[in-house]
């Protein structure tokens, strides 16, 4: 039988293209990628008015079919049927704001040339009215001489017709383009023609001042504007700490009864072990963390929809021009506080090669929420918890201080980077600030949903395999009576071999054994750091004492400040370095990400140790 | 090549709120890929351009109107842009 027809959803970026995309697929979408790109595969089932079932594909939104970054390639490589393990389109949808036609129209001129057969969804028309801009779109259908469809995606209106439609312009048979489809080059030829044809279609048109100037009016105010995106900055943060501790507890109670459930079944052994406290345990102290990345991308999927995100990016651009980068580099690095991967899967939008580089090389340096367990843990053992101003605790101002630590070695090494190894002409910024809107919950709970199948799908990949890795490096060889298990062990061999490295920056033997399996994720580093001392302590009175008091009895001070400035800037974070390697096709740069990294660690590392002890905290 | 009458300014000269229609671009104070993203952004002689928020002492980006959609641009591309401002 031969595959559904496939239907791409083209279109300008702010088109309100995946909108229409959620309306029209809802939850039947699939995440995926494009082999060799890192550029996300959205694709989603529907069925015509006539009952045929179609593939749609939601392609990135671009401005013609002339690329200036990763994914705006992709479109132009599917809709010319060249990209590696995708059929060309049976059909397009060229998705259009109806309120900004002129330029609208000038893509999908570009797309009618193609020759597909293809509907254009007038889309946004409601916004367009409340704008003052009255449409006739019969007489645009006129123009273009394809079907013109008007549609409002978040209201679900439209729906129906714009299915009847493409029902009527798929036929079965095989698809060509159009000979010479290469069109008038000439942007300026396509732009005038598109303004007649918007002009023709429109009936009557009255000035409105839109409420996106009132809001820009504050949102991009010299002083008003950093206030506003500082406060929203300092609320997310907040909200990230304070809104997850009640499902983190339900998460951790979950992982305990399922720790019990399983350990009753399971007889004592090897297996038991394995499983409760390998598996269960190793996997339960990752999963504990969804609450907090759920609730940062909230907030940054909601900025992005809103329209604030470019605003963001606008008020950013003047510091981050001044270490060689754009406002553009702001979003994916915002994204990458949740964790590096998004973020610099995130990168791809940024046209210059060098400045997308150097973004992608400084990534790993904001505070990812895998840092926070590392943190939290070390912290709390050290630092007492007690006010030092109003509403400022000593541990929140640690923590604090360790994240202005990573912003402050970013933007350096932003700066030597593009004066050394990622040096080229500076990059331009140059972005449409979309009208804002009201976030829709449906497209929201579409993006956390996705994020959180790719973030348990990781937990219970990479890091359910190190976690039993690290088990059995710790378990074997079975330590004769009188020695230490964990010294015995093929870990505590190669913990050895790595603290005459790490030694001089005052890290201890147990420091040593939690780096190797921290490779794979950094919030491993406190389930490792738990699984040496359990696993050293035959007696099994680990109920007795804690985590905490172990750190306070083995760790100095000095030691404790190395360890956190450690994971600062140290690329312990397999995933990262994977994703890297993709991004940059190659494994030079992940190579020289990893080394500048660790150097940075090792240096940064050091000089707290060394300091602290000459200051007497040794 | 002609010289802007006076009576043309700089799309960044413009006071803030201050409108006018595009009467010329200087197109080759532009990087290749900066003046395709302009054209792309629908910035052509003749469309309506507004400045909505100025560069600043810093001398950060321009946030502007051109046609109906609103463009951030650097300040040396809002620069080579020559506005006809409008009466009032």
């Amino acid at each position: 039988m031969n595959p559904a027809p496939l239907v791409a959803l083209v279109g300008n970026p702010n088109a309100g293209k995946s909108a229409l995309f959620n309306a029209l697929t809802g939850a039947r979408q699939k995440v995926g990628n494009y082999p060799g790109v890192t550029v996300e595969r959205h694709a989603g089932r529907l069925a015509l008015a006539d009952g045929r079932p179609v593939e749609l594909l939601d392609l990135p939104g671009t401005y013609s079919l002339d690329p200036s970054s990763p994914d705006e390639a992709v479109t132009r490589d599917v809709l010319l049927g060249k990209q590696a393990g995708e059929r060309l389109p049976d059909a397009i949808v060229v998705v259009v704001d109806a309120a900004n036609l002129d330029n609208h129209l000038r893509f999908t001129l570009q797309l009618i040339a193609l020759g597909l057969p293809m509907v254009v969804a007038l889309n946004m028309f409601d916004l367009a009215e409340r704008d003052g801009l009255v449409l006739d779109p019969e007489a645009l259908e006129r123009e273009l001489g394809v079907p013109v469809v008007p549609t409002v995606a978040v209201r679900r209106r439209g729906l129906d017709a714009l299915k009847e439609r493409l029902a009527e312009v798929i036929s079965p048979g095989a698809r060509t383009l159009r000979e010479g489809h290469g069109v008038p080059h000439d942007i300026t030829v396509l732009q005038r023609r598109a303004r007649q044809i918007a002009l023709a279609a429109t009936v009557s048109e009255t000035a409105v001042r839109r409420w996106t100037h009132r809001i820009d009016a504050v949102a991009l105010h010299p002083v008003a504007g950093p206030v506003l995106l500082f406060g929203l900055m300092f609320v997310m943060f907040q909200a990230v700490f304070a809104w997850s501790e009640a499902p983190i507890g339900w998460i951790e109670g979950l992982m305990a009864w399922l720790g019990e459930q399983a350990g009753a079944l399971i007889p004592a052994g090897w297996l038991h072990s394995l499983v409760v406290d390998g598996v269960i345990a190793g996997v339960g102290a990752v999963v504990v963390f969804l609450p907090q990345i759920l609730i940062l991308f909230a907030f940054i999927l909601t900025l992005e929809a809103s329209g604030y995100m470019v605003r963001a990016a606008f008020l950013m651009d003047r510091l981050m021009a001044s270490v060689g980068l754009s406002g553009r580099a702001f979003i994916p690095l915002l994204s990458s506080f949740a964790c590096a991967v998004p973020g610099i899967m995130a990168t791809r939008t940024i046209a210059d090669d060098k400045d997308r580089l150097t973004t992608i090389l400084i990534a790993p340096l904001m505070t990812c929420s895998a840092r926070w367990p590392v943190y939290t843990m070390v912290i709390g053992a050290f630092f007492p918890n007690r006010q030092v101003l109003p509403f400022v605790g000593l541990q929140g101002l640690v923590a604090f201080g360790l994240l202005i630590t990573g912003i402050l070695g970013a933007l350096a090494a932003a700066l030597i980077l593009r004066r050394t190894v990622t040096r080229g002409a500076t990059s331009g910024f140059m972005m449409e600030m979309p009208k804002y809107q009201w976030p829709q919950p449906r497209d929201l709970l579409l993006g956390l949903a996705q994020r959180a199948e790719v973030f348990l799908k990781r937990a219970g990949s990479i890091i359910l395999v190190t976690t039993i890795v690290l088990w059995a490096l710790l378990s074997f060889p079975k330590a004769p009576d009188g020695q230490s298990q964990v010294e015995y062990s093929i870990a505590g061999r190669i913990g050895s071999a790595i603290e005459v490295v790490v030694a001089p920056i005052g890290f201890n033997r147990d420091i040593s054994l939690a780096l190797l399996p921290a490779m794979s994720a950094r919030e491993v580093a406190v389930a490792a750091i738990g699984t040496v001392y359990a696993i050293d302590d035959p007696e099994g009175d680990a109920g007795q004492e804690t985590i905490r008091e172990k750190l306070q009895s083995r760790w100095s001070l000095a030691t404790a400040l190395a360890f956190l400035v450690w994971f600062v800037f140290a690329p312990q974070c397999i995933s990262t370095i994977a994703v890297t390697r993709r991004e940059t096709n190659g494994w030079k740069w992940p190579a020289f990400m990893v080394g500048y990294l660790f150097a940075l660690a090792y240096a940064g590392a050091g000089i707290t140790y060394w300091t602290a002890v000459a200051l007497g905290l040794g | 090549m002609n010289l802007p009458a006076p009576s043309r300014v700089p799309l960044n000269a413009l006071p803030r709120m201050g409108a006018g229609v595009v009467a010329s671009v200087d197109w080759h104070a532009l990087t290749e890929p900066e003046a395709r993203r302009l054209r792309e952004l629908g910035l052509d002689e003749g469309v309506e351009v507004e400045l909505l928020r100025p560069s600043g002492l810093m001398g950060g980006p321009v946030a502007c109107r051109i046609g109906r959609m609103i463009v951030a641009l650097r300040r040396h591309v809002a620069g080579a842009i020559h506005v006809a401002p409008t009466a009032g």
